[in-house]
């Protein structure tokens, strides 16, 4: 699916990862910007744990700022696919805009 | 060489000479004579009505005759507050002097100003409990040719005694001193409380400096410091920052994650089979660690349970128990707020000890040795009970071992407290970064998702079984909670020793190799 | 066996939205965890929420504690959705705000039955606690309380029953009397359990012990909290003493004896023991964590 507008997801909690969601052109790929506090213990299992969520809803291209204050996984992915839903718009149970 | 805990320890380090392998956390006091050494104190003479005052700090330095490759020692009474031993070392650093041993009870973030003295070989040696922040990371990262050496309260008291560290000049900040020395940290407007790290220093220092910005009639009350072992006093506009060095009364926690850690051991403390009249205890000032003390206070009036001694450092909320005659007396080392000083001032059963006492294992018998319950934090702990308090996740110094393997090696029962994992880094581990207190001194883990008892202690696990407390096999929550977390990468480290831990008994218990980068 | 699940002297609420917190709802030793939704959560990060809740319940390991959700009012935008991404991962419970008649819940429970078999699990395992916050809800709870088997619980919602009623909540719950009173019955009469609501002062333990004291008398079997720090006092609360369990080790042992033989009704100290007596009495060992085969 193509992003089409910026969104965001999260908070700067720590346990908790604050997700920004950007359309870039068609191409580009992802571009996964992440900050972490366990970057050396977790830098890449993070990153794996966003690119799955992205599989999920077959995004290509996309750029996100990740900023981290030590997440667990189901955070993580919560946190990314709640993002992307809302720059896809498909959110549902929210309130009508 | 390997010790006993399976660490890789070098026989001979260059500048520092050859290391004692850790051999356990009793095996070497039960010789009973120790063959290290006493050093004797230095004999000097003053003359009737000389003046010890000097005009400045660096007058008093320069009158104390530096030169290079000296050892200098402090305290860390000032906390972060400390505005002293960068200054002295600037001091000593503009009249050229180089490689000097820096020997101090511990250094705080106060302190990251040493860094460019140590970049430019003003320091080429240290000896700390604690280092922090940007010298921790510094050091981590190379910055000094010789290791750091990591020792505890006692075992710093041990090494000034014994000779392994040999002070040429101590400087002393006192936030109360006459014109002849005698001082003390109990009043003043930078008052600290107990300058129990200095007594050793003074003792065996052969020359000594107090500091102070408050500069009183003769004679200062109370002597905690007394004038025979000083040869310079000088006044200054200040010490430090009192709001950093002591303020207001420690709070407990409100953090739910604390409480309820704190809440499991004191229920572990109350089965344990040691909590009953004239038990002696010990917390840190800390999180869950001191909140275990709000827990207990309130099962020793329900349970009509009055103890004998509360030791180490002492917070309001000691102060308060005291008060409250839950204890009999407080032996004050360090004390942790301002609210503390007067206590100390005014009550009898509060009483300053030095570290000698507290801590020192060479003699005939320190204050640790008379404990019944210690609470400690720990920074990880693996599934042998080796705690570090050290070094962080990621390899860099940034901790203290302070009275942490004092405690655990004297108290009958050691609990250690800590939550499972911090942010997303679990703190039980398969294998400690870097030990400072033997898993053999720990007698039980306390975490929100279960206890573990250490197996070498059978009975304890039988009583709080019994009780119905949650009891775990520590290698079954290791495994849990690198599930909740996933298991983080290893760090890597180069072959080089920035720092050796050293045992309360003089032997290396581990070291701890530079972060690769 | 002991059904330490039997338990729901605490029910700890924990906002859906917060990681740190949901991520550590079974370590507070409160007997249910409840993952709010709803009034915790912020209109516009009710998407989050849900995610996040649902992510949460199928990784994380919530030990013995019962995790119910507590989902939005189904006539709300968000209601039907929180089934649609909560009923998937099996929650023990799920908690429905502002119920007023039967055929709310019978509603709702129809809902789930629908998700639950698109999803191919089988239908009566999520069991359902509607909450009581208003005055109609108040008149209808015997009905409502009996509405479904699914129903094993019925919970007062004491702030929102105020504001409907038009009334300020007192400490002393006045206004509240009634409706608790009614609550306690209609889950009685339905052999349920009854929850009582909040107590707000998170502060006040004398106050929250004095409150659970009253829950306690009037027949509520637990009570909702919303700071860990409140579970202590009321499991202390609802706990049996000492001689409650002595006495009721000694019922349930003769009862044992006495069924062996083939006896139902026998006296125990010049005192007629029968079924009801042996309930309460095992009751109070469920309570007690105590299995009499243990003995």
């Amino acid at each position: 699916m193509v992003i089409k507008q910026q969104a965001q997801a999260g908070t700067f909690e720590s346990s908790d990862m604050l997700v920004l969601v950007e359309p870039v052109s068609e191409g580009t790929g992802r571009v996964i910007e992440l900050h972490s506090p366990v970057m050396v213990q977790f830098g890449k299992s993070i990153k794996e744990e966003i690119n799955n969520a992205l599989d999920e809803y077959e995004i290509k291209d996309v750029r996100l700022i990740c900023n981290d204050k030590g997440a667990l996984s189901a955070t993580i992915s919560a946190r990314v696919e709640t993002a992307i839903r809302r720059a896809l718009q498909i959110q549902d149970g929210v309130l009508p805009s | 060489m390997k010790n006993v805990l399976g660490r890789d320890i070098p026989e001979y380090i260059e500048g520092i000479g050859k290391l004692e392998p850790f051999q356990g956390a009793w095996t070497k006091l039960k010789k009973g004579w120790m063959d290290e050494p006493a050093v004797a104190i230095a004999t000097k003479a003053k003359l009737p009505h000389e003046n010890k005052l000097c005009e400045s700090l660096e007058e008093a330095i320069i009158k104390a005759n530096p030169v290079n490759g000296m050892t200098i020692s402090f305290h860390h009474h000032l906390r972060e507050g400390d505005d002293v031993i960068v200054k002295c070392i600037s001091i000593l650093s503009n009249l050229g002097i180089n490689s000097i041993t820096l020997a101090s009870s511990s250094l705080t973030t106060a302190h990251d100003g040493l860094v460019p003295y140590i970049q430019d070989g003003t320091i080429t040696r240290i000896y700390s409990s604690g280092i922090r922040e940007k010298l921790g990371k510094a050091i981590s990262k190379g910055i000094l040719d010789i290791p750091v050496i990591i020792q505890s309260h006692g075992g710093r008291a041990r090494a000034i005694r014994t000779g392994k560290i040999k002070i040429d000049l101590a400087i002393i900040s006192a936030s109360a001193a006459d014109c002849e020395g005698n001082a003390t940290g109990a009043v003043g407007k930078s008052a600290f409380g107990s300058i129990g790290y200095s007594m050793v220093d003074v003792e065996h220092a052969m020359q000594s400096i107090i500091v102070t910005d408050n500069l009183v009639d003769y004679p200062c009350i109370p002597i905690s410091i007394a004038q025979n072992f000083v040869d310079y006093v000088v006044k200054v506009d200040s010490i430090g920052d009192p709001s950093k060095i002591a303020s207001g009364t420690t709070r407990i926690t409100k953090s739910p994650m604390d409480l309820r850690i704190a809440q499991l051991a004191a229920n572990v403390i109350e089965h344990s089979g040691y909590f009953q009249n004239n038990f002696s205890f010990q917390v840190g000032a800390g999180g869950a660690t001191l909140a275990v003390a709000k827990f207990i206070r309130d099962k020793m009036k329900k349970k009509n349970i009055t103890g004998s001694f509360m030791l180490g450092g002492i917070t309001s909320y000691c102060v308060d128990m005291l008060n409250e005659n839950l204890f009999k007396a407080l032996f004050d080392v360090q004390s942790f707020d301002a609210a503390v000083s007067s206590s100390l001032l005014n009550n009898k059963n509060h009483i300053e000890v030095p570290s000698t006492l507290y801590a020192n294992p060479f003699n005939c018998g320190c204050l640790t040795n008379k404990l019944d319950i210690v609470v400690l934090g720990v920074l990880e702990i693996d599934v042998d009970f080796n705690v570090n308090v050290i070094t962080s996740s990621e390899g860099y110094i940034t901790g203290a071992s302070g009275g942490h393997s004092d405690t655990a090696s004297g108290a009958k029962l050691a609990v250690a407290v800590c939550p499972s994992f911090r942010g997303r880094i679990p703190i039980i581990k398969k294998r400690v970064n870097t030990i400072v207190t033997p898993g053999e001194s720990i007698d039980v883990l306390v975490t929100e998702r279960g206890i573990c008892v250490n197996p070498n202690n059978k009975d304890l696990e039988l009583r709080l079984r019994k009780a119905g407390l949650n009891i775990r096999d520590i290698h079954d929550l290791e495994i849990e909670v690198d599930g909740i977390t996933g298991i983080p990468e290893k760090i890597q480290f180069t072959d080089k020793i920035v720092g050796i831990v050293e045992y309360r008994d003089g032997t290396i218990i581990d070291v701890i190799r530079q972060v690769k980068e | 066996m002991i059904m330490k699940k039997n338990k729901r002297r605490t029910a700890l609420y924990i906002p859906g939205h917060n990681p740190a917190m949901v991520q550590q709802g079974g370590v507070y030793g409160a007997d249910t965890v409840l993952l709010d939704l709803e009034d915790s959560v912020a209109l516009s990060e009710k998407d989050a929420a849900r995610i996040l809740v649902r992510n949460m319940i199928r990784t994380v390991d919530f030990y013995n504690t019962e995790v119910t959700v507590r989902i939005n009012h189904i006539d709300t935008p968000f209601g039907i959705t929180d089934l649609e991404y909560i009923v998937p991962v099996k929650p023990e419970a799920i908690r429905l705000p502002k119920i007023e008649t039967k055929h709310d819940v019978i509603r709702v429970i129809e809902l789930i039955e629908k998700i639950e078999k698109k999803h191919g699990i089988p239908h009566g395992n999520i069991k359902i606690h509607p909450m009581i916050e208003t005055a109609i809800g108040v008149q209808n709870v015997f009905e409502i309380a009996g509405a479904h088997p699914c129903i094993d619980a019925i919970t007062i919602g004491g702030q929102d029953l105020t504001a409907d009623m038009g009334i300020v909540k007192t400490k002393d719950n006045a206004g509240l009397d009634y409706a608790r009173k009614a609550i306690v019955m209609a889950a009685k009469a339905n052999r349920i359990d009854a929850l009582d609501s909040v107590f707000a002062d998170v502060n006040d333990d004398e106050g929250l012990r004095i409150e659970t004291e009253y829950a306690k008398k009037i027949g509520f079997t637990g009570k909702a909290v919303i700071n860990p720090r409140q579970i202590d006092i009321i499991h202390d609360v609802f706990n049996p003493t000492d001689e409650e369990i002595r006495v009721a080790i000694k019922i349930v042992k003769a009862f044992n004896e006495n069924a062996a033989r083939g006896i139902g009704v026998f006296a125990l100290d010049g005192k007629m023991i029968d079924a009801p007596v042996v309930t309460r009495a095992q009751h109070v060992l469920n309570l007690a964590d105590i299995d009499i085969n243990d003995l």
